[in-house]
């Protein structure tokens, strides 16, 4: 049994236009010690995923629907009071912006404790202690005179590792960080990636790695789910995804992206924008945008089904097997700058 | 080729007041500290380096909408450091900037037909009928739709208005525009279509640019020479192939080793340099050599004391850098970098 | 702080000198002529030249300017009244507190209104308290509170018979015969002039407390906290309010001055003996040391609110702290 199995997960939004269909149908499990990276467009429902997964959506204003078991307990009709000793004890949750996700009227150190005190019957000073350790832990140099310094006195970098400090001080057994580097610069997003990598190393926990960088999900993930439009269209380990990946919007992400290590001279380009959420296309998500569109796509959504050859590699995709070869040893042949081709 | 832009050791310093009534200035920022480029007509100088370390800065500087502290800007021949605003009128038809955020950078009362023909409008081109048509082959040209003219920016997505900004930076047939992180607020897909855009044009109409953006990935694609700052100052320029297979300062191979490649494969195979620290506030900055506290070759009492400057490297037309230890080979891991031969024959 | 400290010395000097010559000025610029006015009904020239000296109105403006800050600064006078020779400081002596009886206690009842409505409004948005709070938000807004005064006067004073309509007793109890004093009459006389003074407030209060709260709730820290696996309560009290009262205690600085405007009217409809009712009554007498007094008492306690205000606002916000 998975660590984590979310099942058929829906979350519906009742706004003022309509109900948004923030995510439809998204199922995966996860199991201890493993990364699962979750890679899609802005809007395509990763945060909000892992938001219901946490009971951290309104629900007076959003439709859940699924099944999400922790360690074999359904957790969407689990009582607050049960949700509030799972969260931050259990599952851990580090957000995008370190700079408005700390609050910033409380000591770094009071935060920290509160995240001890919540879970652990333990005195002050002990919570205190733990709360400089967690500091140390995430490389923050003199931690025992920082912990009394506010948010504002430390840099963006920084205060994602006090966020990751906060996450990790109960030792939970899964980590869910939503955009963890997006806001940092390159070089501190390559310290706090590191970092993770290590904490993982030591203390085995599975983490969910939310992001837009298909680089970041390369580095770090075992397994990947690719969303679009509030569903996973590809999910495949790490390695599959990148070396044969199965459907065209992957294909679209994968040939959009300016590379170091390749030289094509012009990048392929997804015409037009991300689907909306109020009025989803018929079908398959992406047929607006998709190059190779039948009329099938438009009547039929696809389901999320196993490569021939590999069960765990499924895809949203009506094309046929052998279209679906031809096509990407042609994109792969371009991406990898066997020059002419590449135009 | 010819030089389109020449900046000679550009400085701009803002100060850091105190007080209400009587503002004293107990510091000063020194955000553009010394920056020399030229740019050749029809090339693309991409600029990189971490958040706060005056790419915008040193942008507006060039484009005169701030006043330089120190140094030199030469446009198409003519020293424009000091120009005034009505001398500066005839030359800003010919130098145009597009900004980063696609969301603040339009008017939003305006409708997007008013936006593209604004710098027609300052300088007085065509009559209404010609600006019409103008604006509409513009809106063309960036793959809008012509019909577009009477909307309002907030009716577009990111992408697309990022195309309305460019259309106006295009209106008057400039010669340089300046690309303020065009792309960092989009996502990929849509990053690829900016990107792509912005080569047709250059093709299409002879354009210079100086690309601006913290991806490394997205600065090789668009550039043919590259600029690497750090805290107000280039620590290294080349052109694209250089630079990204031999990088020479430290700085230049930690933040080339930082980007995460797209390729499990590859990703595993590679060496990684990991800096410690931040980047330090650009109010007291290091001396010396400014990159020294993070550096992984520094050396105490030659990297804080003697300051680097731009050195060529040997048989390269115009690569240089600004470092006592540059790096002999690449890629490096970090153990290797820190190893430093002839480290005896440079302390003197 | 000492940086600090001296810049706000330094503002409340500069207000001082604006504050008190504005007076000045404006009263040199009326045609009036304050001795006519004290000579009373029995004008003769010599009485009114005499009194003219006795008051310095012989002298040009800025001597007597002048004047007047040399005996403020030397004997701490305030002058005395043109109209009756009393001194102003003890006119004022008598005065202060029962402006400061309307103003501390209406400020205390609209707080206590506008804070719980508008936290419970916030959390419970559009159920029927914060429905209901919203219309008497919109009813307080509307309605001017010399309006409501009256109202108030007529209904539960006059036709109900409550409360007393008029009239301030003393806090300190006092056993003179005939003279209602005492914390209860105190506050039972205070009652409508506090709500009058109140309602206006609260319900503009109880709006901005829950914009604040219902902003500060989305807030990216909320959701850490709650990811941590605090309870909505704790997440009220450790993460939600004292962020959200930080505009709050702003606006709350800003409000004084306005405040005390409000005052003037509640004085006069109630019937206290207060500043803004001697304001009211010196100023069509040009007597101009009452006037300057108040003027002057007025901007001081602003500066002091105001100053009060900002060591509130650096203990509820570090990034704030006083430099
Ligand atoms: N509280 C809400 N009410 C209504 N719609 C919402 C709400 N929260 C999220 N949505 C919508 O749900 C969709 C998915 O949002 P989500 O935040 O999960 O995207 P994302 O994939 O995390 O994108 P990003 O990369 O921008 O973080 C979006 O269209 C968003 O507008
Ligand atoms: N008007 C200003 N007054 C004072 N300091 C300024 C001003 N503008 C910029 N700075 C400072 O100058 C430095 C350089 O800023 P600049 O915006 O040029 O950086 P940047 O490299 O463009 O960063 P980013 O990648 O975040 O856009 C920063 O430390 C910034 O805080
Ligand atoms: S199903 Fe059709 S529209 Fe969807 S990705 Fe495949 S080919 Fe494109
Ligand atoms: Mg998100
Ligand atoms: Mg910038």
């Amino acid at each position: 049994m998975a660590l984590l199995e979310v099942q058929d997960l829906h979350t519906r939004f009742r706004t003022d236009d309509g109900v948004v269909k923030a995510v439809s149908g998204v199922s995966f499990e996860l199991d201890r010690g493993k990364t699962l990276g979750v890679v899609g467009e802005s809007g395509s429902g990763k945060s909000v995923t892992f938001l219901t997964v946490m009971g951290l959506v309104d629900r007076k204003i959003a439709e859940v629907e699924g099944s999400v078991r922790y360690d074999g307990e359904e957790l969407l009709r689990a009582s607050s009071s049960r949700l509030q000793k799972i969260r931050g004890r259990r599952i851990g949750m580090i957000f995008q912006d370190p700079m408005t996700s700390l609050n910033p009227v409380k000591k770094i150190g009071w935060q920290l404790e509160e995240a001890v005190r919540l879970h652990n019957d333990v005195s002050r000073d002990e919570a205190r202690r733990r709360a400089i350790q967690a500091l140390q832990e995430v490389e923050i140099p003199r931690a025992e005179t920082r912990v009394d310094d506010y948010p504002h006195q430390f840099s963006g970098g920084m205060r994602q590792r006090v966020m990751i400090a906060m996450a990790l001080i109960n030792q939970p057994e899964v980590i869910i960080a939503d955009e963890p580097t997006t806001a940092l610069d390159v070089t501190t997003q390559a310290q706090i990636l590191r970092l993770m990598k290590k904490l993982q190393d030591d203390h085995g926990a599975a983490i969910v790695m939310i992001t837009h960088d298909l680089g970041v999900v390369a580095e770090l993930a075992d397994d990947v789910l690719v969303m679009y439009g509030g569903r996973v269209v590809e999910e495949a380990k790490v390695d599959d995804l990148f070396a044969a990946p199965q459907m065209p919007y992957t294909w679209g992400l994968l040939g959009s992206l300016p590379r170091l290590e390749q030289v094509a001279t012009r990048l392929e380009q997804i015409p037009g924008q991300p689907p909306s959420l109020l009025h989803p296309p018929r079908g398959c998500a992406f047929n607006p945008r998709c190059a190779y569109v039948f009329d099938k796509c438009r009547a039929e959504l696809p389901g999320l089904d196993p490569a021939p050859d590999k069960a765990d590699h499924r895809y949203r995709c009506h094309l046929d097997d052998a279209e679906r070869e031809r096509i990407w040893a042609a994109k792969k042949a371009a991406l990898t700058g066997v020059e002419g081709s590449a135009a | 080729m010819s030089e389109l832009l020449v900046v000679e050791d550009l400085q701009k310093y803002f100060p850091v007041t105190r007080g209400l009534v009587f503002q004293k200035e107990i510091a000063q920022v020194k955000a553009v500290d010394g920056v020399s480029f030229t740019v050749e007509a029809g090339e693309t100088l991409g600029v990189v380096g971490e958040s706060g370390c005056g790419k915008s800065t040193m942008a507006r500087c060039v484009a005169r909408l701030l006043e330089p502290t120190g140094g030199k800007i030469i446009f198409d021949g003519r020293d424009i450091t000091h120009l005034g605003r009505t001398q500066m009128r005839p030359i800003r038809r010919d130098m145009m900037m597009v900004f980063q955020d696609p969301y603040a950078s339009l008017n939003a009362r305006k409708r997007v037909g008013e936006i593209v023909a604004e710098p027609l409008d300052v300088h007085g081109i065509g009559t209404d009928k010609d600006r019409k048509r103008r604006v509409q082959e513009l809106l063309e040209i960036v793959g809008l739709n012509p019909e577009h003219y009477n909307r309002f920016p907030h009716e577009f997505s990111g992408g697309q208005r990022q195309r309305i900004g460019i259309a106006r930076a295009l209106a008057i047939n400039p010669k340089l525009i300046i690309c303020d992180e065009p792309v960092s607020a989009l996502d990929v897909s849509v990053q690829a279509q900016i990107l792509n855009l912005l080569k047709d044009l250059q093709r299409d109409f002879d354009l210079t640019y100086i690309f601006i953006a913290h991806d490394l990935n997205v600065v090789r694609h668009v550039s043919d020479r590259v600029m690497v700052m750090y805290l107000g100052k280039p620590v290294e320029t080349g052109s694209k192939q250089e630079l990204y297979a031999e990088p020479k300062h430290p700085y230049s191979g930690a933040l080339l080793s930082a980007v995460p490649i797209a390729d499990p494969t590859l990703g595993r195979a590679r060496k990684q340099i990991v800096l410690t620290g931040d980047v330090p506030s650009p109010i007291n900055p290091p001396a010396a050599c400014r990159f020294h506290p993070r550096c992984p070759r520094f050396v105490d009492g030659k990297c804080n004391v003697d300051e680097p400057e731009l050195t060529p490297v040997a048989g390269s037309s115009d690569h240089s850098y600004a470092c006592h230890f540059p790096l002999e080979r690449w890629p490096m891991d970090e153990d290797e970098i820190r190893r430093r031969p002839s480290l005896a024959a440079s302390v003197d | 702080m000492t940086q600090y400290l001296i810049r706000r010395i330094f503002w409340a000097f500069f207000l001082f000198v604006v504050a008190t010559m504005i007076t000045y000025v404006i009263f040199f610029v009326v045609p009036a002529d304050p001795a006519t006015l004290a000579a009373g009904k029995a004008t003769k020239p010599e009485i009114v030249a005499h009194i003219r000296r006795e008051l310095h109105l012989n002298l040009p403006i800025y001597q007597q300017y002048w004047l007047f800050v040399w005996n403020l600064v030397r004997h701490g006078s305030f002058g005395y009244s043109f109209v009756n020779g009393l001194p102003v400081r003890t006119m004022l002596g008598q005065e202060i507190p029962v402006t400061a009886s309307i103003v501390v206690g209406g400020v205390v009842m609209y707080l206590a209104i506008a804070i719980p409505t508008g936290v419970i409004s916030a959390l419970r948005p559009r159920s029927i308290l914060d429905r209901s709070g919203m219309i008497f938000v919109l009813v307080g807004i509307s309605a001017p509170s010399v309006w409501i005064g009256l109202i108030l006067i007529y209904l539960v004073g006059f036709r109900l018979g409550w409360t007393p309509i008029g009239d301030y007793c003393n806090l300190k109890p006092t056993h003179a015969i005939g003279v209602c004093s005492g914390p209860g009459q105190w506050a039972y006389h205070l009652l409508l002039p506090w709500i009058t003074l109140a309602v206006g407030s609260a319900a503009l209060y109880t709006r901005l407390i829950r914009a604040n709260v219902m902003e500060t709730m989305s807030e990216d820290y909320v959701r850490t906290a709650r990811a941590k696996g605090a309870s909505p309560s704790r997440v009220l009290v450790q993460h939600v309010l004292r962020n959200s009262m930080l505009q709050v205690v702003t606006i709350l600085g800003m409000d004084l001055g306005l405040l005390l405007g409000g005052v003037v009217f509640i004085e006069i409809v109630f019937g206290m003996p207060g500043l803004g009712a001697q304001l009211v009554q010196a100023a069509p007498r040009f007597d101009l040391p009452v006037i300057v007094g108040i003027v002057l008492f007025a901007t001081l306690s602003v500066i002091t609110f105001n100053f009060l205000v900002d060591v509130l606002y650096a203990w509820l916000d570090p990034r704030i702290r006083l430099a």
